[in-house]
């Protein structure tokens, strides 16, 4: 398993954070997720390996933490928070919206895989709620229109 | 851990300590050493705080709940578990608060716990039920669904069903710290959290069943017990297993049946015996080879070419007849016994002086595992320098030459990873190849094969050895400084396997003496042959390591016995090629078949078996006689560090006998006087009560309720335990405590008392070879051990051929 130079870079700074190997183990996840679009097979028994760790016990913390597959997503991740202020403010109703224009459900995947949709909890954004997170990037203060706008965005830059 | 009410000096132990803590618990006033926990605080002054998740020796969870309590001046309540005694802390365990919230925590874990005791195999000890009981959540507020799940077989012996799953973690622990496996963890969060074996849909682990016993309630079950009793219909006898030389005690659970007393599990949740709660999976499933169906159930006796079934009555007058015409025409060098490593060293013992006394040979021989006889040599008159299985879980460091525990010996193992978890011990490997425990070693010594004895001699300062250690794993600037951190070592524990025989455990009796407080451990391989070793089953030796050459007290109390060094097994192999073997007595032993003998070799000559099942051995026999095995009769085993323990009656087969009886009957047979040979009656002064009136039973209940405690009446030629107070008397190192021997506890043999042993061909020595799932030719029979084996993965199956 081959990981780019700049994760190899991150990984030999992790461990360098913490007294024990296994405690490099979340973020690790995370960075590799971003780089192979999921943790697969391959990567759990690539990272198991490199931390001294069980594949099981690998497997235990992905399954824990929600941010965390073992399935690839789309390539722009649309979670909707419909946690308390963004309910109150409308994040329900943007949920549906985008389940009837994608045609995909929670933790659904369009079938060009540019999108897929999930109903998260809350992602301290309440102060400019409703909030939609893509990826790494935050979208606040969103209407449905809003919501549109931000879709097709996503879907221009994705397929041009 | 040592706690005492009401404060006061603790006898100095030489272990520095911190102060005590002052703390009161329900208005009791007790103190503890400062960092021991509330919940085992609370324990020591008898006040039970309930806990699922909580179980001494592992991490600590807080996942359960159940352990609350109410502290003084804290705002919530506490889980005693995880709460370290405080100097002026006033606790309540049981007040109202506590006592709801308990029960809110019982309804939570009832909430979606399935109701079925009736049939669930926890019935009866679970401890979700006995919450139940004292908490009383008997109504629920939940209103959802159960939500169910089919079981899931997830080995040969481990079954799980999700749905009865508290979530205690327990399991998980025992089967990472404890095992050093890690083969189950925790999957998904919260609600959705669940118990999961390491290979998707199964376990790859060493099937050891730790987690099944450690399950508070009935989530994980065992694949030999699961739905066949329910705890209270059966007796539970605490006995020692069977197979490798550690001395487990396993707590057998025994039910009447067709043909006796069948044994149903094997467990030790006691925690009795010098291996706490530990068992291996031979510990806890192989006993049923005890109800394998190829067992012989009655005598055979070879006619006209076959074996044919017959009565113990014929078996027994042919038997004795011509045992008899050989001594009395060839003499007894014509005669060769081969004793046994799985028979009781009552029987043993027995063995030894039938042969000398009685058939007047001192061809006898065992299948030997490891030199006890050089290190009786080497011990000799130097006292103190062997250890127990208990040292090795406090011993400060350990050092481990040769022999793979985890597989060979895993109560060793066990002790060993407990010892530095805990204790933090300094474990030193040195071996030829990897093996599993050098995960918890702080120093490894990799050999090239075959060169231990060379290490020992590098050890005791000989610097010319160090070029023949260098190996890939191990430069020579590794090896001097492996040895100077081992001869750092104070009251350091050395175990080691059959790589080291005579000359080399003469040098390492050398380098130990010159280590402060050093003690060893010669690692035999069967359940009894340090038992066999000491009951004197050698050509040249008595028991006690005593040379035949000087009989000594043997003289005096066997009579008259043969005073040239008699024949070897492979000895024995040639006298019967060359004719001159008239006759060939097997106790419990499978020479042809373990030690790969020819099986033609003896056809000239009278075989007489006695076993469990038709072996290589038995089918070339003239006679065969259906053994009982050690889970089916009483007496004592010594294990491989020379702990003598009792070994208790569990199991019955009917139409099968004890070897004891079968060598008794022999020789009363042969028109032998068998008062001398067991010394029984006369030893018991008991009353045993009227024989006439009201009370004309009481003989015989009293004989009922000796039987019942293990305190036989000895009234019958064929009660061990006659002979045992024989042993008591005249083998060195056997005169322990009979009473806490009667009473389960192990007593460790003193070596240096006994004879002077001797120096042996080192390739009389054949190792069983065995791992966690073979266990010689008994495990042949063993139902579970061979499912295991057909479970594992293609490329194991190949390496275990």
């Amino acid at each position: 398993m081959k990981f780019s130079q700049e994760f190899e870079q991150r990984f030999a700074d992790m461990l360098t954070h913490y007294p024990t190997k296994r405690s490099a183990l979340v973020p690790t996840l995370l960075y590799a997720q971003d780089e192979a679009g999921a943790l697969t097979d391959e990567v759990i028994v690539e990272l198991a390996q490199r931390l001294d760790l069980t594949e099981l016990e690998v497997r235990n913390v992905i399954s824990y933490y929600s941010m965390l597959t073992t399935k690839p997503r789309g390539k722009y991740n649309v979670q909707v928070c419909t946690n308390i202020a963004c309910m109150l403010r409308g994040g329900e109703e943007l949920l549906n919206h985008c389940q009837k224009k994608l045609g995909i459900g929670h933790k659904g995947t369009t079938q060009d895989g540019l999108f897929s949709l999930e109903e998260v909890e809350c992602i301290g954004a309440c102060s400019w709620a409703p909030a939609v997170q893509v990826n790494y990037d935050f979208h606040e203060n969103l209407t449905v229109d809003k919501m549109d706008q931000v879709l097709d965005e996503y879907k221009k830059k994705g397929t041009m | 851990m040592p706690v005492r009410e009401g404060g006061g000096s603790y006898p100095g132990d030489g272990v520095k300590r911190m102060a005590d803590v002052n703390l009161t618990v329900d208005g009791k006033k007790l103190t503890a050493p400062a960092g021991t926990l509330l919940i085992e605080a609370c324990k020591s002054v008898g006040i039970e705080v309930p806990s699922f998740c909580y179980y001494p020796g592992l991490s600590l969870q807080g996942a359960c709940r159940m352990c609350v309590v109410k502290i003084e001046k804290m705002p919530k309540l506490q889980t005693a578990c995880t709460t370290v005694v405080t100097e002026g802390m006033v606790v309540a365990t049981d007040n109202d608060e506590v006592r709801q919230a308990r029960k809110a925590m019982v309804e939570l874990l009832l909430g979606n716990h399935p109701l079925d005791c009736p049939v669930c195999d926890a019935g009866g000890e679970c401890e979700l039920q006995d919450m139940t009981f004292s908490y009383g959540a008997s109504e629920s507020k939940f209103m959802e669904a159960k939500n169910h799940r089919e079981e899931q077989q997830w080995s040969p012996v481990v079954y799980f069903d999700r749905p009865r799953c508290i979530l205690c973690y327990r399991c998980v622990r025992v089967c990472g710290e404890g095992m050093d496996v890690w083969a189950l963890g925790v999957q998904n969060r919260g609600v959705s959290s669940i118990i999961a074996p390491n290979q998707d849909d199964h376990l790859e682990c060493e099937e050891c069943g730790m987690c099944i016993d450690i399950c508070p309630v009935g989530a994980l079950t065992s694949g030999a017990y699961r739905y066949k009793t329910r705890p209270w219909e059966m007796n539970h006898v605490g006995t020692v297993c069977t197979h490798c030389g550690d001395g487990c005690k396993t707590t057998l659970g025994v039910r009447r049946c067709d043909t006796g007393m069948e044994i149903v599990r094997g467990d030790n949740r006691d925690k009795s015996g010098i291996n706490n709660d530990f068992l291996c999976i031979k510990g806890r499933y192989a006993f049923d080879f005890a109800h394998s169906e190829e067992r012989i159930m009655q005598p055979l006796i070879r006619k006209s070419g076959k074996l044919m079934p017959s009565t113990w009555e014929e078996a027994f007058e042919l038997i004795g007849k011509r045992f008899a015409e050989v001594r009395d025409k060839d003499g007894g060098l014509a005669i060769g016994v081969v004793g046994s490593t799985r028979t009781t060293n009552e029987e043993n013992y027995l063995l030894s002086k039938f042969a000398r006394v009685v058939l007047k040979t001192n061809n006898v021989d065992h299948h030997r595992t490891a030199d006890f006889p050089a290190l009786a040599a080497a011990l000799h008159s130097k006292p103190g320098q062997t250890a127990s299985m208990r040292d090795v879980l406090t011993a400060p460091a350990i050092l481990l030459i040769g022999n793979d525990p985890t597989n060979q010996h895993p109560l060793l193992a066990w002790q060993i990873r407990t010892n530095v978890r805990l204790r933090r011990a300094k474990l030193y490997v040195i071996n030829s190849a990897p093996i599993k425990l050098q995960k918890q070693a702080a120093g490894f010594g990799l050999l090239p094969a075959g060169a231990e004895a060379k290490a020992v001699a590098f050890l005791g300062g000989d610097d010319s050895q160090l070029d023949s250690l260098v190996s890939d794993g191990t430069t020579r600037e590794a090896w001097t400084a492996l040895r100077d951190k081992i001869r750092a070592e104070q009251n350091l524990v050395i175990a080691f396997g059959s790589e080291l025989r005579a000359q080399d455990i003469q040098t390492l009796v050398s380098v130990s003496s010159s280590l402060s407080g050093a003690k060893l451990i010669c690692l035999g391989d069967y359940a009894n042959s340090r038992g066999a070793a000491d009951m004197g089953l050698y050509p040249d030796l008595l028991p006690g390591y005593q040379p035949v050459s000087e009989g000594g007290r043997f003289q005096q109390d066997w009579g008259a016995l043969p005073a040239e060094k008699g024949l070897s097994l492979p000895e024995m192999v040639d006298a019967a090629k060359a004719g001159k073997l008239k006759a060939l007595y097997v106790v419990g032993s499978n020479p042809i078949g373990r030690l790969g003998i020819d099986p033609f070799t003896f056809s000239k000559s009278l075989v007489v078996v006695q076993d469990m099942f038709l072996t290589e051995t038995a089918t070339i026999a003239d006679v065969v006689l259906p053994a009982a095995n050690s889970y089916e009769k009483s007496g004592t085993f010594t294990n491989t560090c020379g702990d003598l323990q009792l070994v208790k009656k569990a199991g019955e087969v009917t139409g099968t006998k004890p070897d004891f009886e079968m060598i008794v009957r022999i020789a009363d047979a042969m028109g032998f006087d068998v008062r001398s040979l067991v010394p029984f009656g006369g030893g018991t002064h008991a009353d045993m009560g009227q024989t006439r009136g009201a009370q004309s039973g009481e003989a015989d209940r009293h004989a009922v309720w000796l039987e019942a405690h293990n305190l036989e009446p000895k009234m019958t030629p064929f009660d061990p335990m006659a002979i045992l107070d024989e042993i008591q008397r005249v083998v060195a190192g056997y005169d322990v405590s009979r009473t806490n021997l009667l009473a389960g506890a192990d007593q460790h043999i003193e070596i240096a008392h006994c004879g002077v042993g001797a120096s042996h061909k080192p390739e009389l020595i054949v190792p069983a070879n065995d791992d966690l799932f073979s266990s010689g030719t008994l495990g042949r029979y063993s139902h579970t051990l061979n499912s295991v084996y057909e479970n594992k993965p293609a490329e194991s199956e190949i390496a275990a051929d």
